[in-house]
């Protein structure tokens, strides 16, 4: 009885088991597919640069050139797709510029970082500041 | 600042993973192996003493282990795919083996011992009953109504051969949880060696309590005399089993706290805290040294049947609570502080959640309520002809 | 409720080719083969940190969260700032995973730094060798992930797991982790994290492309994993990381 029990336990379990499960190890090779199939929220700034031209050439010339677009703007990859029908919103640029640059022991030392109600005395940062190339 | 939350854990910590129901299957899987391990100490190692208890100690050992599998579904995320484990078990990882032993522990070992065992009594029944029951040991006799002598050598010599093999599946179907905690090389309050030990032991040490406490409970309702050459017996090979528990878990703590590695700070303050109460005042000293005290103080002079009795009966049920503890202990526990040894967390028992102290007392009560069955079923108070020895 | 070998193999085996239609209705709706144009032989990822970068910002935290729909209250990536006093016990925090950065810390007698976490793609991992039925996995290209619509939700990895960086998605009761972005770096594209990182502080590395910077910094930096003496072959590496760090 048992013998007959485990020959249909064999059964059903070939047709059961997942597609290919084992192909690359002890895993279905579908879960790859699975994961790779997330939409994507960030465009990366190489899609961003392919319209927005002047901006890029202005931020390579400055100290955020290693800055990505979406690290201030947020993920655009929808807007990249269709950029009539998402418009961005620009960040509000007090929260945004003090995130990085308020000052901070923990910082590294060379980071450039201001006590910012000192440095600026409530002003917004792009009264001075061009955010592409920050430089004055 | 997250409440139950002291110093720095990894923000993915917060939350404990593994609750109340996951400390109740140790716990269950534990009363049944020792159940087991106390029926067969008759069975295979001849200790006739105790045969009044041999099959009280299989009904209990089944009834647990039908509400075994239940707080493991209950607390998956995806019960629906637990069948994934006789699919494709993943041999690495010692959970994987679980519906196996669970399997092969539940037919090959205890239904099959129980059916040889009560197989004169099923077929008298057979033919006896009536109305609906008698349906019911008609399915049970699987056809086979003889009982002759030469059978009944047959199903003896059979029942022998499945206890042998089934002292050593009790091991596996209590021992591969053990080692589910102490082969965990993250966790340095659940890895150790010593862990599937541990559990052994104390599984032994709370099914022979159990059985213990059971039989003297059936006796009273039944208003029928303790056979007290069986209950001395018993609670002496609970107290046997009892201290080589607890030399096992104190070597823990003494070579942990002996070798204090980079972990012991931390697990000593969260001892001395947060687990004060469950460890030390229920685990400790009023579920193994009070217990062991009364044991040994039994072993030492003699008191009169009623005095032990009560004896027996506090240190089974001091007992109970203590194993319990320990498995509370080790999951819980396990999971309170923080892998950076810089903080803890809590647990937050609810009441009426999926995993929440109303599920877990359910489960808790349900093998008692299987067990009244079963042994309305099957009595365990007829033994119509006695096995050999 | 006394059961029979026979009625439990009867019952048995009635739930499981029940539950198997379902399962098997699933699994046939499943993906087709892995895409030609990315050769998963051909890469073997991990990451670089510079702890000597990181402004705890927690635009790492936030990207990950926007790009993989993260769970709020947990947490794929997160920060955390160490303050270390000679003599004494260091003070940690990671308000929120950093999802909001930090209060700025005034106190410059001490050592304070900032530590990026993620899950380590650990080669010899542990969560992976614990999984019961193989929802967890390397990938071939050295990426851990989870398939969700195989994972039974048991949590042993969450346990297994070092480093903490694994939890229990809430609505999809499936566990859920760092995937190193693995819909982004299979076409091409980097991790949203080091994409979002204004500091460079965190770089995505292929040890497979012999072009990549990460051979120089290997060869020339002081570099460590997190918890080296678990052996999980984390591909984590930390650039100036501290002794102190867990």
């Amino acid at each position: 009885m048992l013998v007959a029990a485990l020959a249909v336990f064999l059964v059903i379990r070939s047709a059961i088991i997942p597609r290919a499960f084992g192909q690359y190890g002890h895993y279905r090779p579908g879960a790859l597919d699975l994961v790779r199939q997330h939409p994507i929220a960030f465009a990366g700034q190489d899609t961003c640069v392919l319209c927005h031209d002047d901006e890029a050439k202005s931020r390579a010339a400055g100290k955020h050139a290693h800055v990505a677009c979406e690290a201030c703007h947020g993920p655009l990859a929808q807007h990249a797709d269709d950029p009539v029908a998402h418009v961005p919103k620009l960040p509000d640029v007090a929260t945004l510029c003090r995130r990085c640059h308020e000052q901070d022991a923990a910082k590294p030392k060379n980071f450039p970082q201001v006590a910012t109600a000192e440095h600026s005395g409530g002003m917004a940062c792009n009264n001075c500041h061009q955010p592409h190339n920050p430089h004055l | 600042m997250i409440p139950g939350v002291d110093g720095f854990i990894y923000p993915n910590e917060a939350e404990l993973q593994w609750s109340i129901l996951i400390v109740l299957y140790p716990y269950i899987t534990g009363l049944v192996a020792g159940a087991f391990i106390l029926a067969s100490l008759e069975r295979v190692f001849q200790v006739d003493a105790v045969r009044p208890t041999y099959r009280l100690a299989l009904l209990t050992a089944l009834a647990f282990l039908l509400v075994a599998p239940l707080p493991l579904q209950l607390h998956l995320g995806h019960p629906e795919r637990s069948f994934e484990m006789y699919l494709t078990p993943h041999r690495s990882s010692a959970m994987a083996m679980f519906g196996f032993v669970y399997l092969w522990y539940l037919t090959v070992v205890l239904l099959v011992e129980i059916w040889l065992e009560y197989r004169a009594e099923i077929v008298a029944l057979a033919r006896s009953a009536t109305g609906p029951k008698r349906w019911i040991y008609r399915a049970l006799t699987l056809g086979s109504y003889n009982v002759s002598p030469e059978a009944r050598r047959i199903d003896d010599k059979v029942g022998y051969a499945v206890t042998v093999i089934g002292i050593p599946s009790a091991f596996l179907l209590h021992g591969y949880v053990g080692f589910i905690f102490g082969s965990v090389k993250a966790n340095p309050w659940w890895s150790t060696p010593l862990m599937p030990v541990v559990f052994l032991f104390s599984a032994m040490v709370s099914g022979i309590a159990a059985v213990m406490v059971l039989y003297v409970v059936s006796m009273k309702v039944r208003r029928t005399a303790i056979d007290m050459r069986c209950l001395d017996t018993i609670a002496r090979y609970l107290f046997y089993t009892f201290v080589i528990d607890f030399s096992l878990e104190m070597l823990d703590l003494v070579h942990r706290t002996y070798e204090s590695d980079e972990s012991f700070r931390s697990l000593d303050f969260m001892v001395h805290t947060r687990l004060w109460v469950s460890q030390v005042i229920l685990q400790i000293c009023l579920g193994t040294l009070l217990p062991l005290a009364l044991l040994a103080a039994n072993q030492l002079w003699r008191f009169s049947e009623a005095r032990r009795k009560v004896m027996y009966m506090i240190a089974g049920g001091m007992t109970l609570i203590g194993i319990f503890a320990m498995r509370w202990n080790v999951v819980i526990g396990g999971q309170l502080f923080s892998k950076s040894f810089l903080g803890y967390t809590s647990y937050k028992l609810q009441m009426g959640a999926r995993e929440g102290l109303l599920s877990a007392s359910v489960l808790m009560l349900l093998p008692f309520v299987i067990l009244l069955i079963l042994v309305k079923l099957l009595p365990p108070w007829r033994e119509g002809e006695a096995h050999k020895a | 409720m006394d059961i029979s070998r026979r009625d439990l193999f009867k019952i048995g085996g009635k739930i499981l080719v029940l539950a198997s239609a379902g399962a098997t209705l699933e699994q046939i709706t499943g993906a087709a083969p892995p895409s030609e144009a990315y050769r998963m032989a051909g890469h073997w990822w991990g990451m670089i940190v510079d702890i000597d970068l990181c402004i705890g910002c927690g635009n790492c935290v936030r990207a990950c969260s926007k790009e993989n729909n993260v769970p709020e209250g947990y947490f794929r990536t997160w920060v955390e700032r160490y303050e270390i006093e000679e003599g004494k016990q260091p003070h940690v925090e990671s308000p929120n995973g950093a999802i909001d950065g930090f209060a700025p810390l005034t106190r410059t007698d001490l050592k304070s730094f900032y530590v990026p976490k993620l899950c380590n793609q650990c080669a010899d991992s542990p969560c992976v060798q614990v999984c019961p039925v193989g929802a967890t996995f390397v990938s071939p290209d050295g990426v851990v992930l989870v398939d969700e619509s195989y994972c039974l939700g048991c949590r042993y990895c969450v346990q297994a797991c070092p480093y903490g960086c694994r939890y229990l998605h809430p609505e999809k009761q499936t566990v859920d982790k760092c995937t190193l972005c693995y819909h982004r770096i299979t076409k091409g594209l980097t991790t949203a994290c080091c994409e979002n990182c204004p500091t460079g502080a965190r770089l995505l590395v292929d040890f497979k492309n012999p072009k990549d910077p990460a051979h120089e910094i290997l060869r020339t930096s002081m570099v460590q994993v997190l918890k080296p003496y678990m052996a999980t072959g984390a591909k984590v590496y930390y650039k100036n990381l501290d002794g102190e760090v867990r």
